[in-house]
């Protein structure tokens, strides 16, 4: 005789759970679905009344205003797409160089916690709690103040060699392009693909016979003596293009925008005072006797930390890492209140010219919203690569 | 025979010395070689610039709002753009002769905030404590009542914006972040998707955009002639932005809970909404309060971008103080420190009292 289990009896009454929860999801779709039709029945009407064009056909027509700074040319006959697409490039300089500034100095200062040294360990601590407490905003204005106004006229710049800093913002030499530096590029590829294969070839060795080689040093020593070969074989070219002081502006050489180094000092010195705090717990995180483990089986005080004390911090490190480059990247936005065109500058002028809100609004949270999310999937990846090995 | 004489071992020197001043000095400055270049380097450069700064901002500084002062050649900081322009600074452009009325807002909302911050308040009056200290606090700054003039939103500012704008959003925020942390755990899908979708989109988007959302293009959503004041609209949109940051948090408080915790409470018979209030919530929160007080820190902090939507709060209140008056404006830099002083003075404040109430929810794993 087979043992039947009972019949599952659907019991649909307001007892039942799974009925409510029909219910519940039914009037929470229902209140969604009015909202947005209110809403937009609301705007489509607003929009009529008033006159205001939609429609993203105003991309096309040039844009009649001149950029301040961009990596390209551009000027006020280009249609507005080329203006967001420099807003959204300078957006993204600030937000790369940023988050490598960001990183180099929040790991100093957070393993600077960690000091030894007491005076070290209370100026990071002091850094720390300053930097935090303090709005991002007000910094950048600070930093944006001191740059236009504390520093000195382009006539009396400071010099520091072949540098100029002043109101002007800063100078600086650029090589000349010669096609010598292709040869320099072609030797950085070949010597990238030399230290690739000299490092398989080396952790080989070391998992055969447990001899360990450099697995950082000369890998690097490889890129560079080849790309310097290569530079040399070139005709190693170097003639640079020097900044020199004329009467009213620095002249010649590349230059940064005092905008474009408040935006950057700002948010990278005010995000690397959170990156410490993270890197901090990080280390914090990670047992004791591990480190003691790794010293009793023999391992170098800095092998303990670089293969047994760092990858056990980084995957603490990292989920949080993510959200600061990603705060870093939002934050980049207040650079319209010093005038530093980025993308949401851009599309508050595009505003005001064309009336189009909605279309321009739009345009500023789908960059924002690629770029986090493209962020968040790189960090994701990463983060699953750092993650415990498990069964 | 050899006779062995006896002869000890000479003696050990003592051990150094690592308590008192110099221990100290020796094991935290000169422990090594690296230690003790890096405390000369460090050193160095702090004797160097410390009297730099203390000169500037100290011994050669003007005090007196006297701008001839401080445009003679040599001389350190202007303070004396404070000591002119503070009442500015400070109140907006709120009336000059009301400006009593701000501060007497101002004060109580700081200590209905520090009430609300020690135990013996955490009781379910407080509430009513603050329904009527905000009324209080809205019938000063707007008057219209008791023989007060009336004073529009638009000429409110400086500090009684930011704590308006920072404890109301703050307060505002918590109850809707928790309602959709729970209901991005929750089990109907269509209440999940909602929740996420809320979430993610305002994750990915800055909050400049969300207030010129509010500020720009709120009237263009609702019904013909509908108004509501911009402090308002501009209120709801950090509130909004606020709420699903913290959501987040609240979330990973929620992951935390084993799940024994609510098969316990289901054995118990307990209801959705018991286990979370009962069994859930409590435990969540208290693992993430830190995370919490950050995210409140970050707020305060905030405050500060409606600035850019043209609401005059303590840092726009400084730019128009000292935008509008041209004998002042090279002195701009001691303004922005002065409201620096101010932003981490609160922020610093709402640190320690983070350590301390972290300390306080922990009691009963104390042991």
């Amino acid at each position: 005789m087979s043992r039947k289990s009972p019949p599952r009896r659907k019991n649909w009454t307001w007892r039942s759970q799974a009925l409510r929860g029909l219910v519940y999801q039914f009037f929470a779709i229902g209140a969604v679905a009015l909202g947005v039709w209110w809403l937009a029945g609301n705007t489509m009407h607003n929009m009529q009344v008033r006159g205001i064009q939609s429609g993203f056909d105003f991309l096309a027509r040039p844009a009649g205003f001149d950029i301040g700074e961009s990596l390209y040319a551009f000027d006020s006959n280009h249609p507005y797409w080329q203006a967001f697409l420099v807003g959204l490039t300078n957006t993204l300089r600030v937000a790369v160089i940023g988050i490598i500034l960001t990183t180099v100095l929040g790991v100093l200062l957070g393993v600077g916690r960690f000091s030894r040294n007491a005076l070290v360990r209370g100026l990071c601590y002091a850094y720390v709690e300053f930097f935090r407490n303090v709005p991002v905003l007000l910094q950048l204005l600070m930093w944006y103040v001191f740059f236009t106004e504390a520093l000195p006229a382009a006539a009396q710049a400071w010099t520091l060699g072949p540098l100029f800093l002043s109101k002007g913002g800063l100078s600086f030499p650029i090589p000349v392009w010669e096609t010598g530096h292709l040869w320099g590029l072609y030797g950085l590829i070949a010597g990238a693909a030399l230290a690739f294969a000299y490092r398989r070839w080396a952790f080989r060795r070391f998992e055969a016979t447990g001899r360990p080689r450099s697995l950082f040093w000369v890998p690097l020593g490889l890129l560079f003596a080849m790309g310097a070969l290569g530079w040399a074989t070139g005709g190693a070219p170097a003639h640079f293009v020097v900044p020199v002081r004329g009467e009213f502006a620095i002249e010649e050489g590349g230059s940064l925008t005092p905008e474009f180094m408040a935006v950057l000092l700002g948010l990278s010195i005010y995000t690397a005072a959170f990156v410490a705090e993270v890197v901090r717990a990080g280390i914090q995180s990670v047992a004791r006797g591990q480190g003691e483990a790794a010293a009793a089986i023999g391992l170098s005080q800095t092998q303990s930390m670089r293969l047994v004390q760092l990858p056990q911090a980084l995957r603490v490190i990292i989920p949080p890492l993510t959200n600061q480059y990603l705060n870093l990247t939002k934050n980049s936005s207040l650079a319209v209140a010093i005038g530093y065109p980025d993308v949401v500058s851009i599309a508050n002028t595009a505003l005001n010219q064309t009336g189009r809100a909605v279309e321009c609004i739009a345009i500023v949270m789908l960059v924002y919203l690629t770029t986090s999310l493209a962020t968040s999937i790189f960090m994701n990846w990463y983060n699953v690569r750092a993650a415990i090995k498990e069964r | 025979m050899n006779a062995t004489t006896f002869e000890p071992v000479a003696a050990r020197p003592a051990p150094v010395r690592t308590a008192g001043a110099a221990g100290w000095i020796r094991t935290n400055l000169f422990g090594d070689w690296k230690t003790g270049l890096m405390t000369l380097l460090a050193g160095g450069a702090l004797l160097y610039v410390l009297p730099q700064v203390f000169g500037w901002a100290v011994l050669r500084a003007v005090w007196l709002p006297d701008y001839n002062a401080c445009r003679v050649e040599g001389v350190g900081a202007c303070w004396g753009v404070v000591a002119e322009k503070y009442r500015f600074i400070i109140f907006g452009r709120y009336p000059y002769e009301e400006q009593w009325r701000p501060l007497v807002a101002t004060v109580l909302m700081l200590c209905l905030l520090a009430a609300s911050c020690t135990r013996a308040f955490w009781r379910p009056w407080l509430v009513l404590i603050w329904v009527a200290i905000l009324a209080a606090f809205f019938a000063l700054m707007y008057g219209n009542v008791f023989g007060l003039s009336r004073i529009e939103t638009d000429r409110w500012g400086g500090l009684p914006l930011t704590i308006l704008l920072a404890s109301l959003s703050i307060t505002l925020a918590f109850p809707i972040a928790v309602a959709v942390a729970l209901g991005r755990r929750s089990g109907l899908p269509a209440i999940r998707a909602f929740c996420t979708i809320y979430v993610e989109l305002i994750r990915g988007v800055p909050l400049i955009s969300v207030l010129f959302m509010a500020s720009f293009m709120f009237p263009l959503f609702m019904p013909e002639g509908f108004s509501i004041d911009v402090l308002i609209r501009v209120l709801a949109g950090i509130t909004l932005f606020a709420a699903a940051y913290l959501a987040e948090v609240i979330r990973g408080g929620l992951q935390a809970i084993p799940k024994g915790q609510l098969e316990a409470a289901a054995t118990l018979g307990l209801s959705y909404w018991q286990t979370q209030i009962k069994i859930v919530l409590p435990q969540a929160l208290a693992m993430v309060v830190p995370s919490i007080m950050n995210n409140f820190i970050g707020l305060f902090k905030d405050t500060s971008l409606v600035t850019i939507v043209s609401l005059y709060e303590l840092t726009g209140a400084l730019s128009l103080a000292i935008n509008s008056d041209a004998n002042w404006r090279p002195f701009k830099l001691e303004g922005y420190l002065f409201i620096a002083m101010i932003y981490f003075t609160f922020c610093f404040l709402m640190s320690r009292y983070s350590l301390w109430i972290e300390k306080q929810v922990n009691k009963g794993k104390a042991r």
